[in-house]
């Protein structure tokens, strides 16, 4: 089926149809043959200028970004800036309207505020695409793991996929559930109460406090990242107590199914969420991950240059 | 078939095409081994045409050409120039390009555009010895300095009309139409 | 209409709910007191038939800026808004800069008042120096200084003695107390209300439990302490709920409700619209009903818009940072009687009492009232008159409204403050 992507910006999985994130995916999977050949460039975006604005620090994601960039050949600028400084000096807008009169075409931009994303797309031609906005969003993030569970297991339909962790403050969770749920996958979220909370039932996803039932009969099993200052903010008592409850090791391991896949989005803690033999184990797709991101990042960056009439 | 279409060529005169394309190709590879020629069609109807060709060469010849996909939108001069932004078919080159004798085939060659981007990507992917082009149809008003090596038919198409090539599962009912833009 | 002092509106349709009228009849208007028709026979006769004669409405909430952050809204802007909704008296949050925790500072809001506004503004002052919840400031003093009320609204006191010993204190001036009621422990950095949409939007949620804590506070301060204490702009069913059953113990707590508050939910921060942020935050749907019940069996007694303007370019940055507060002098109105008397919710009587009458009462004034002798404060509302609100229009200097593209219907036709239109609708 031939879909012509028409949007400018990507700002939410929410906002995306189930259309629109095939069209991703299938655009995806061309680009990343691109990354195996010897010649991993195209001219692409030959002549475009791409902002990668971070007012969050990013490492991973923006590393993948600026890769991406590069191998669509366009020009890069990074701008880092934290958010309270700019808050104190120039607004966000005033930010985004001076990278505009750059003559940028595409702004990838990281903030810890939820929604700023939408605030700057309504203000600028440039196409905006969403790096991670606080807790709310991370879209690419989400399309690179469905990308990855397809390319493994084939239809997302009907298929049981299990996010264990933090999802309280979690974008790549949010962002999972909702492109997961739009391609009709069967979705269950797990971890302690404090950090899953009930109100997720409210969209027809799972919600269950004990990792067995998180783990049996699941054909993905996404492990999220436990950030420690959540234990100083009365979460959960200690990162010991969650990676013995709640952490995928050698006495939770025997619930998973052979065939299931377990990815993190990374950075992992070794032995908190997830135990080493395991992230580095014959299930692990956790690295395929990371090559996935170039692709799908690839094919939003292009469409989204596409519809851009500059 | 809509209103505004005019048949200009049957599914007759499309076989007699590729057998005029195929005859040219025969004569320039009659002393090469077929073994190192290969077809490459531009998505998504240089495809088809290029689907036709390997069929009609294997008849003549009894030889099957190695075949591939290649999808030119990666490398297109007119991003965010147009107003549907193209869709990406598949690319799929499953042999080595490195020193092959490569047959591009398109359906139609008018700007040269295209085939100019067909040229950049091909070479991305490795370093054939030669590329020759073919199409079944030339219809002229070339922007840039290519032409086609082998070419099924040629026709004028006045300004403001696009020709259209419909290939059908069965050949027999292929056929070419003018068309208003 | 008229520079005429004395005329008689003719033929208009009288909802007076302090005297418990409801009928066609004139009222007479003379040096600028309600004075019987009959008694001003051949005066000017302006035509009213068809339109609603109500006394002037009153605001018990609304933040005017002036002194202080004049780029948002002015003594003049503000009270011409005020007009513009229908409102011939409004009583000021003390939140100005500096605030109005001082008899200087009082001093200098009347001189503005007197220069400057075109309704009565009551001022009201800080329960505590700063606003800063710490020190108690001189009550008595800003009492003689000519305070309506006190509050620390935009804050609340954390402090239960401080609170209490307030309440005792204020109750020797007879200065009746309207608490902000937020308890900060549970607010935590929040933006949004703690629910549905919080959970999804990966916002920080601002929990109801946090008004209701404090609701509660204030109900055993009020008990104890036999004192007039108002719950503002309340949020929350669970609010609603507590201060019913207090009510119905004969303790001295009452509440209002926010016209965007009563239509609107915490679904529409999913467009991160800035304009739907403020404090308290909006919140569920059974929430939402929750506070029309109220204002229907009389727990919630009053109508309040909490106006608080902020210039554009303060709203229009990151939802996280945007300041909180909406406007709502302009639209309260029309949103009352589209979502309350309309809908056939509640009769229009019981809306405008909560928009006269009882203020009144609350505060202690004489005014909401067409009694004879009263001032003529008046308000002439066009019920049927359906028209889609336009922020470009609004007479205040800020634009920050929820309701911008809302079609409403029920507008005010002309407002009269002292006997002297100060408003009249295009």
């Amino acid at each position: 089926m031939d879909f012509n992507w028409t949007k400018k910006d990507l700002l939410s999985i929410y906002d995306l149809t189930a259309e629109e994130i095939v069209c991703i995916l299938d655009t995806a999977e061309e680009f990343k043959k691109v990354c195996q050949r010897n010649v991993k460039k195209v001219p692409a975006l030959r002549g475009k200028t791409v902002v990668n604005f971070f007012v969050e620090p990013s490492t991973r994601t923006r590393v993948s970004f600026e890769l991406a960039e590069q191998r669509l050949s366009a020009d890069i600028i990074n701008i880092q800036a934290n958010g309270s400084s700019l808050q104190k000096g120039e607004t966000l807008l005033d930010t985004v309207k001076n990278i505009e009169a750059l003559q940028a075409d595409i702004i990838v931009m990281r903030h810890s505020a939820p929604g700023s994303h939408n605030l700057i797309a309504n203000e600028t031609s440039c196409g905006v695409i969403n790096a991670g906005d606080g807790a709310h969003s991370h879209p690419t993030q989400a399309l690179l793991d469905i990308f990855t569970i397809r390319e493994k297991k084939g239809d997302l339909k009907g298929l049981k996929v299990s996010i264990i962790g933090d999802i309280r403050h979690s974008r790549v969770a949010r962002s999972n559930i909702w492109g997961l749920l739009k391609l009709g996958a069967d979705v269950t979220i797990a971890g302690p109460s404090t950090l899953v909370p009930r109100e997720f039932e409210s969209i027809g996803i799972k919600v269950c406090h004990n990792l067995k039932d998180a783990l049996e009969n699941a054909d993905v099993v996404n492990l999220l990242r436990i950030q420690h200052e959540r234990q100083n903010a009365g979460y959960f008592p200690s990162t010991d107590e969650y990676a013995k409850i709640f952490g995928l090791n050698h006495n939770s391991v025997k619930y998973l199914k052979p065939d299931a896949l377990v990815m993190h989005p990374g950075p992992i803690n070794r032995n908190v969420e997830l135990s080493s033999d395991i992230a580095d184990g014959a299930q692990s797709v956790i690295l395929e991950q990371v090559t996935n991101g170039l692709a799908v990042r690839m094919a939003v960056l292009f469409l989204i240059a596409g519809c851009l009439n500059k | 078939m809509e209103a505004h279409e005019k048949l200009i060529y049957d599914n007759t005169a499309i076989a007699l095409a590729i057998d005029t394309v195929l005859d040219a190709i025969m004569t320039e590879f009659r002393n090469t081994p077929l073994d190192d020629v290969a077809l490459v069609g531009i998505q998504s109807k240089g495809v088809v045409m290029a689907l036709r060709l390997r069929e009609a060469i294997k008849k003549a010849s009894g030889k099957e050409l190695d075949f591939a996909t290649l999808d030119i939108n990666m490398y297109r001069d007119d991003i965010g120039k147009r107003k549907k932004l193209p869709v990406i078919h598949e690319t799929n080159i499953p042999f080595d390009l490195d020193n092959k004798k490569v047959i591009l085939v398109d359906d139609v060659l008018h700007t040269g555009r295209t085939i100019r981007a067909a040229l950049d990507a091909i070479t991305d992917y490795g370093r054939p010895a030669l590329i020759r082009l073919a199409v079944m149809i030339d219809r002229g008003k070339r922007e840039f300095p290519i032409r086609a090596d082998y070419i099924g038919l040629n026709i004028e198409i006045p300004e403001g009309r696009n020709v259209k090539i419909y290939f059908d599962d069965k050949p027999s009912n292929d056929a070419i139409y003018e068309i208003s833009k | 209409m008229t520079d005429n002092k004395t005329f008689i509106l003719k033929g208009g349709r009288v909802v007076d709910p302090a005297g418990k009228i409801d009928a066609i009849m004139d009222v007479g208007v003379s040096d600028g007191k309600i004075v019987n028709a009959q008694s001003i026979r051949g005066a000017e006769e302006i035509n009213v038939s068809g339109k609603v004669i109500t006394p002037g409405l009153i605001d018990v909430h609304v933040h005017l800026r002036d002194p202080g952050q004049t780029a948002s809204e002015t003594m003049a802007s503000g009270t011409m808004a005020a007009a513009a909704g229908g409102f011939t008296t409004v009583v000021s949050m003390p939140n100005t800069k500096p605030v109005a925790d001082s008899t200087g500072t009082i001093d200098n809001i009347r001189r503005k008042i007197s220069e400057s506004a075109v309704i009565k503004v009551l001022p009201s002052g800080a329960m505590t120096k700063g606003l800063a919840g710490e020190e108690m400031s001189a009550i008595g003093s800003l009492h003689s200084a000519g305070i309506v009320a006190l509050t620390d609204d935009g804050k609340c006191i954390q402090n239960h003695s401080l609170m209490r010993n307030i309440v005792r204190y204020a109750k020797s001036f007879q200065l009746p107390i309207m608490d902000h009621c937020e308890e900060y422990s549970l607010v935590n950095g929040g933006v949004m209300h703690e629910g549905v949409w919080s959970t999804l939007l990966g916002m920080t949620g601002i929990a109801s439990a946090s008004e209701e804590l404090i609701v509660d506070r204030n109900i055993i301060i009020a008990r104890d302490e036999d004192w007039k204490i108002h719950c503002q702009h309340i949020s929350a069913r669970e609010s609603v709920e507590k201060l019913r059953a207090a009510q119905a113990n004969g303790i001295k707590i009452s509440a209002e409700a926010t016209p965007h508050h009563i239509c609107f939910t915490d679904e529409e921060i999913k467009h991160f619209d800035s304009d739907f942020k403020m404090n308290p935050p909006l919140r569920a749907e059974d929430d939402r009903l929750a506070l029309i019940e109220g204002l229907k069996d009389g727990t919630i007694s009053i109508i309040a818009s909490d106006h608080a303007p902020h210039t554009h370019t303060s709203k229009l940055v990151e939802f996280d940072y945007a300041p909180f507060g909406v406007v709502g002098l302009e639209t309260s109105l029309s949103v009352c009687l589209t979502m309350l008397y309309h809908s056939g919710e509640m009769s229009l009587s019981s809306v405008i009492e909560k928009m006269t009458c009882n203020p009144a009462e609350f505060l202690g004034i004489d005014a909401g009232t067409l009694r004879e002798g009263a001032a003529a404060d008046i308000t002439v509302i066009d019920l049927d008159w359906e028209y889609t609100v336009d922020k470009s229009k609004f007479k205040s200097l800020s634009r920050n409204t929820p309701f911008h593209g809302m079609k409403v219907k029920g507008k005010v036709a002309a407002t009269i403050c002292d006997g002297k239109f100060v408003y009249i609708a295009e």
